[in-house]
């Protein structure tokens, strides 16, 4: 074997430990691998009791968020070299119970995705029939939502978020940033129906703008801005309602 | 194959996660830094309050201010009071989404109109002071 | 444990969300389980990229779509699905928008269309190079508004359970806990994706194994035309991610290592200048179909054109000339895949790519209500054969394809569930202590086997790229066929180190690979046993196209020995076989 990396790999299994343990590895160094393909390495030719979630390889996904030293990652997309020769620590997401080795749990998270309503809601009798084509919608339209739909629900803004991690009742910043992205769309009438939750305590007001959850997303999803905007959208809204109770919405 | 019933690991979050990367030290600072913002305020009333209490009184607090430590600490301040501002300026475009049809408005030109109305506001400030 | 649903979905990919919304407005009494071995956001849906083409401008004309899919699939599609196909893909698509899918749009704000490979006009809606992904979280999310759907996220589907006569469910291990539980069901439907991980140069993810269309071949249901596997012509070399067809659509141009368009040497016409406003001319040069592109990369590596490189030879894909400003709005992800996993920036550099395996137009075999020949069994999706692509599928037909067969499936499943009697749930218990002790025994026995999972996947990839490939001759496909049994028989030997119940992913990737290795032997005895060339099938030996013997689709059914391999008639209604003519007016 020419050069070689180590790998530090956070080992936890439920039915045998109550503590988890560090393993290292050492594996090749290739130029144009990524921390994946030097964990598929150890998964396929040294030890086969590794546990983790990987599948598209190309970031879209969502499946390989881990903690790279300390720092929340898709591991299908940072590379070995840019850590060379230094050894590499390798954990599974920050703020989530682990189930086995680097797989955590998300539980948490599908319940709250549910709960913010990510889908279209139409007001009564405001539906248009499939025959009569689409709604239209203006590329400018389209701009106002469209960073907030790029997330692949990866987990990796909430591994940075403490917030999240010192209170998860917080709903956090995916969810809300999907909640957002039906809320800014043309198409959409549901904002109300959502805010119950969005303007909760354990909704935007919970955030105390950190910030690394949009410095750590892999997608430029920027949820960090869909949550200082609800709050400003929400202060607005509690304004008109105050200041004038009799001009509610429409 | 043990029978053992599932369980999950939960790590410990210890008071010092701030500690751990440079961008949560910083959030941190920047949170400790509006203490000194408050204290500035507070600082300021009083100045007002003690404006109002007559020649004799304003005089000898304003000789107060010129002592060292005094102006040691109007220093700290300001540097604290700068980061505060600069911080917060930065995180502006985050707030204020600005669009020009499909494009965004650069995060930096938002920014940017904080910086030109923060220079502009300083200016008529020193000219006003300065003009006295 | 048993768990009782009225319709079980095997996977939560397009086909399966669709299907099981589809049922869940139509029937909200029903119980709906979609059962996925990763979470459904996850299914490989979400790396499709280029688009789905559905007729929606005045411009064009269902008889249009319809010809160009048939003819792109060499007259091996079943014409009666293609045509409700055809004529069902704009209300599907339009349902999509309505649910908040988020096309790329026109000024005026209708949905945008684009120019894909074998299409005569632009007909392909896309949302930016996303598509799949924005289907897919589009799909889920509206899902989500449904409470009768129950989700099994991350269960692994193993086996389907027959009893009378009747597909009842199936038993999945709960990858948590690794418990093997019965989700018993009146119907089933498989929708478990394709199989691309049997060759080792793919765009498909790890989990696309092929384990529905394995389980419904172990269930006596055939599988149809397993020979017939598209490479798509412009993958990254090493990683083999995929560069969308849009790039061509948009204008980009293949290269060989003189930077001469060398497509035009294959009949695929005359190219036109990059700055021709009529460039590019559909179905013609780089918008020719992809087993045509795929083949001429083939002929031009024999000819010492091509460009060497780490990862074997590679051509270009030049989309410089559409701009940095075209590219971020159009092509974004072909540029951040690039960059990242290329390490070349498109607006600057030609892209370098090769073909790569990226989908099975063969599957279960089913009618065109995706019903199977087991009574309580149906497929839809890319596991499934219904059959639109024949030959060779055009690109931007599959995600289509997701919708329209899957809400039709969940629609004809779900008036079997309303029929039949509930699951006989003494024999589905034994059946299931049946399959924990295979399992047992196959793969915690004591003392070790000698068989490594990734050598036996190594040497399986080998041989099917060998004789499996873009081109295959009797020879070699005989040797795989031989090889295939050796690894069978080998695989009874497999070790594992993990004998834990919990993410046993070490368990999930044996039962996988075989899955995989019983697909691997449908495909080759089939292509063995199509002694013709058509589509994406190309026999050295025989190079000709054959509609005499072989305008039929191949069946394979698994026995103790090797499969046998039966004909079945394709559908031809009104379009009769002819030539494929690309790159010429017509
Ligand atoms: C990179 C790429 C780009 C593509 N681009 C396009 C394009 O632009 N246009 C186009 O039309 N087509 C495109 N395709 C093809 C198209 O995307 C696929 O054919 C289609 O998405 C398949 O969808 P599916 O629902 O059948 O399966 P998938 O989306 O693959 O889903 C399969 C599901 O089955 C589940 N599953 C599998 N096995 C089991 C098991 N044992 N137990 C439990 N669950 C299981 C999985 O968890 C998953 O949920 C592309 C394909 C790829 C790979
Ligand atoms: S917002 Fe970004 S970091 Fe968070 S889940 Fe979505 S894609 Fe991942
Ligand atoms: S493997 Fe899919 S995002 Fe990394």
């Amino acid at each position: 074997m020419a050069e070689t990396m180590k790998l530090e790999i956070f080992r936890y299994h439920p039915e045998k430990d109550n503590e988890p343990t560090f393993q290292t590895y050492e594996v090749p160094f290739l130029e144009d691998w990524v921390i994946l393909d030097a964990i598929n390495y150890i998964k396929d030719e040294i030890d086969g009791t590794l546990s983790y979630r990987w599948s598209c390889q190309m970031g879209v996904c969502g499946s390989c968020g881990m903690m790279i030293n300390g720092v929340p990652k898709l591991s299908c997309a940072v590379f070995l070299k840019d850590y060379y020769p230094d050894k590499i620590r390798v954990e599974p997401l920050t703020g989530f119970p682990v189930e086995r080795d680097l797989i955590f749990q998300m539980d948490d998270f599908m319940t709250k995705l549910t709960e913010i309503q990510p889908y279209i809601i139409r007001n009564k009798d405001e539906e248009k029939p499939l025959d009569e084509g689409e709604y239209l919608q203006t590329p400018a339209e389209l701009a106002r939502f469209k960073p907030y739909s790029m997330c692949i629900n990866c987990m990796l803004c909430y591994a940075a978020c403490p917030v999240y991690a010192l209170d998860s009742t917080f709903i956090g910043p995916a969810a809300i940033a999907l909640g957002q992205r039906y809320n800014m769309d043309s198409r959409d009438h549901g904002r109300d129906a959502r805010q119950e939750l969005i303007a909760s305590h354990e909704g935007i007001w919970e955030c105390t703008f950190v910030g690394e959850c949009s410095a750590v997303c892999p997608k430029d999803v920027d949820p960090a801005a869909a949550i200082q905007r609800a709050k400003v959208s929400s202060t607005i809204d509690w304004f008109k309602d105050v200041l004038i109770p009799w001009g509610k919405k429409k | 194959m043990g029978k053992k019933e599932m369980s999950t690991y939960h790590r410990p979050f210890p008071n010092t996660w701030w500690l751990k990367r440079k961008p949560y030290v910083l959030f941190m600072i920047r949170e400790l830094t509006s203490v000194f913002v408050a204290g500035y305020c507070i600082f300021l009333l009083v100045f007002v309050y003690k404006l109002t209490q007559g020649a004799d009184v304003y005089g000898n607090f304003i000789d107060a201010l010129k002592s060292p430590s005094s102006v040691a600490l109007h220093f700290i301040a300001l540097a604290f009071v700068l980061y505060h501002t600069i911080t917060w300026f930065n995180l502006t475009p985050k707030i204020l989404v600005l669009y020009k049809g499909e494009e965004r408005i650069p995060q930096g030109l938002v920014a940017g109109m904080f910086y030109a109305g923060w220079v502009v506001v300083s200016v008529i400030v020193a000219l006003f002071v300065l003009g006295m | 444990m048993i768990t009782n649903h009225d319709i079980v979905m095997i996977g939560g990919g397009g086909a399966g969300l669709r299907a099981a919304i589809a049922i869940a407005e139509t029937n909200p009494n029903l119980s709906i389980a979609v059962v996925s071995k990763v979470y459904p956001m996850r299914s490989h849906t979400v790396a499709a990229e280029g688009g789905a083409a559905a007729v929606i401008k005045d411009n064009d004309s269902l008889e249009n779509h319809i010809h160009d899919t048939i003819a792109g699939g060499d007259w091996m599609c079943d014409q009666d699905a293609v045509e409700y196909f055809v004529n069902e893909a704009p209300r599907e698509m339009i349902q999509m928008e309505h649910w908040g899918c988020p096309w790329s749009r026109e000024p005026d704000g209708t949905v945008a269309v684009r120019p894909f490979g074998g299409m005569n006009i632009e007909r392909t809606w896309f949302a930016a190079d996303k598509t799949g992904f924005h289907m897919l979280h589009t799909l889920f999310q509206t899902s989500l508004k449904h409470n009768n759907i129950t989700r099994y996220d991350e269960w692994f589907a193993t086996k389907i359970l027959v009893e009378n006569g009747r597909c009842q469910g199936v038993t999945a291990i709960e990858l948590r806990s690794g418990k093997i539980e019965v989700i018993a069901g009146k119907a089933t439907i498989m929708c478990t994706g394709g199989a691309g991980r049997i060759f080792p140069f793919t765009t498909n993810g790890a989990i696309k194994t092929g384990d529905g269309m394995a389980m419904a071949y172990r269930a006596g249901v055939p599988l149809k035309d397993m020979e017939f596997i598209q490479y798509h012509p412009t993958g990254l070399p090493g990683t083999g991610i995929l560069i969308t067809e849009a790039a061509r659509g948009e204008g980009g141009i293949m290269l060989n290592k003189d930077g001469y368009r060398y497509l035009q040497d294959y009949d695929l016409g005359k190219p036109l200048d990059i700055d021709d406003p009529s460039h590019p001319v559909k179905k013609s040069m780089e918008l020719g179909p992809r087993d045509r592109l795929s083949q001429a990369f083939v002929a031009e590596r024999e000819k010492e054109r091509t460009i060497p490189s780490s990862y074997g030879h590679v051509v270009h894909l030049d989309i410089r000339h559409l701009g940095e400003k075209k590219i971020d709005k159009k092509l974004p992800f072909v540029r951040e895949l690039s960059k990242n996993y290329a390490g070349i920036d498109p607006v600057y550099e030609p892209i370098p790519v090769r073909p790569v395996v990226h989908y099975m137009m063969g599957g279960i075999d089913t009618d065109i209500n995706g019903a199977t020949s087991l009574p309580g069994l149906y497929a839809a999706g890319e596991c499934a054969c219904v059959s639109i692509n024949g030959a060779n599928r055009l690109g931007s037909n599959s995600l289509t394809e997701l919708l329209v067969f899957g809400a039709r499936t969940g629609k004809a499943a779900a008036r079997f569930a309303l029929e039949v009697p509930h699951p006989d749930k003494n024999s589905l218990e034994l059946q299931t202590a049946d399959e924990q002790k295979r399992i047992t025994r196959n793969f915690f026995r004591k003392g070790r086997g000698t068989e490594r999972i990734f050598s036996l996947r190594k040497e399986m990839n080998e041989t099917m790229e060998t004789s499996a490939g873009i081109y295959r001759s009797g020879k070699s496909l005989k040797e795989t066929c031989d090889k295939i049994k050796e690894l069978k028989d080998r695989f009874v030997n497999i070790d594992l180190e993990d004998k834990s119940l919990n993410f046993n992913t070490e368990l999930t990737s044996a039962l996988e690979l075989e899955f995989m290795l019983d697909v691997a032997e449908a495909i080759a005895y089939s292509a063995l046993k199509r002694t013709e060339s058509r589509g994406s099938h190309q026999r050295s030996d025989f190079p000709e196209r054959d509609d005499e013997n072989f305008l039929k689709h191949s069946m394979a059914y698994q026995t103790n020995t090797k499969p046998h391999i039966d004909y079945k008639d394709v559908i031809i209604t009104k379009w009769p076989p002819g030539e494929r003519v690309y790159g010429k007016e017509k």
